[in-house]
């Protein structure tokens, strides 16, 4: 794991595009029994322009940005010893089916403990717009040689 | 719209929803296709067994994504949370004939009164093990 990663950010990923079946079917795989994740019309009825992803959606957003890590020669990271530590979504608003995101990675902070390190992962995501619609971050466990 | 809860009416230490999620084998190929998360250890006994694992394994994200249903569900509105946070601290073994089961107990943590929002913990367990901490949900109810 190289520690001159922190504080580096990775180029803008290709825009997503959030597609209505795309959402249900997450919303279905998650246990989502709300109807604006699923029913275009009770999520007009509730001012949205269509079904509303469930909170954790931007993870098939974020994925995109955590594969540029994993796939860049210079992070020293060995996939095969990746535990997925913590996870958090911070939302301006939520994803809705439509919506074209594009994912900004920064690596926030590399730390060794033990033989361990901890890299956390930070993915801007905003609309086409520009503006910003929730920050995905991970902690990533990558495990030392036992 | 479905009207919020009533922030005013909130105490902390109030359980504001329960849920359990019974999973099996084909829950988590379909968080698989879903997702687009396809390692193996999530639906292959010989891979999970070569890495070492107890056995096939739940995704840590399918668990996150599940747990906060009960207060989507009691929020009214997906639009309502505002932050989610988790941290995996035991691996959730889905066996292939009896599934697992995943319990999810929802309860106030704090009340932020200014903005009107409600932190939401969460407990969630398979069996007698907590397999998600510090699981915290901050819904808007403004």
């Amino acid at each position: 794991m190289n520690p001159e990663l922190q504080g580096r950010t990775f180029p803008p990923t290709e825009p997503y595009l959030v597609g209505r079946e795309k959402v249900r079917e997450f919303a279905r795989a998650v246990f989502a029994t709300n109807p604006i994740n699923l029913d275009p019309e009770a999520a007009r009825a509730a001012g949205y322009a269509d079904v509303v992803a469930p909170p954790t959606f931007a993870v098939v957003v974020q994925e995109q940005t955590l594969a540029q890590l994993l796939a860049d020669p210079e992070s020293g990271i060995d996939f095969s010893r990746v535990v997925h530590g913590d996870q958090r979504f911070t939302s301006t608003r939520p994803i809705v089916a439509g919506d074209l995101l594009t994912a900004t990675l920064t690596v926030a902070s590399v730390k060794s403990l033990g033989g361990h390190s901890m890299v956390t992962a930070e993915s801007a995501i905003t609309d086409a717009e520009g503006a910003h619609v929730v920050t995905a971050v991970s902690t990533l466990v990558v495990r030392g040689d036992e | 719209m479905m009207p919020a809860p009533d922030f005013a009416s909130l105490t902390v230490g109030d359980v504001v929803a329960e849920r359990s999620f019974p999973l099996t084998r084909d829950s988590l190929v379909r968080y698989a296709g879903a997702s687009g998360d396809f390692n193996p250890i999530h639906y292959r006994d010989d891979v999970a067994a070569e890495v070492g694992l107890p056995g096939v394994l739940a995704h840590g994200m399918l668990t996150m994504g599940l747990a906060v249903q009960p207060v989507v569900d009691w929020a009214g509105d997906p639009g309502r949370i505002a932050d989610y946070q988790v941290r995996f601290t035991r691996p959730v073994v889905v066996d292939p004939q009896r599934g697992a089961t995943i319990t999810v107990a929802a309860k106030v943590g704090q009340l932020d009164e200014a903005a009107t929002v409600a932190r939401i913990d969460l407990t969630v367990k398979l069996g007698d093990d907590t397999v998600l901490g510090k699981a915290q949900v901050r819904v808007h109810l403004g």
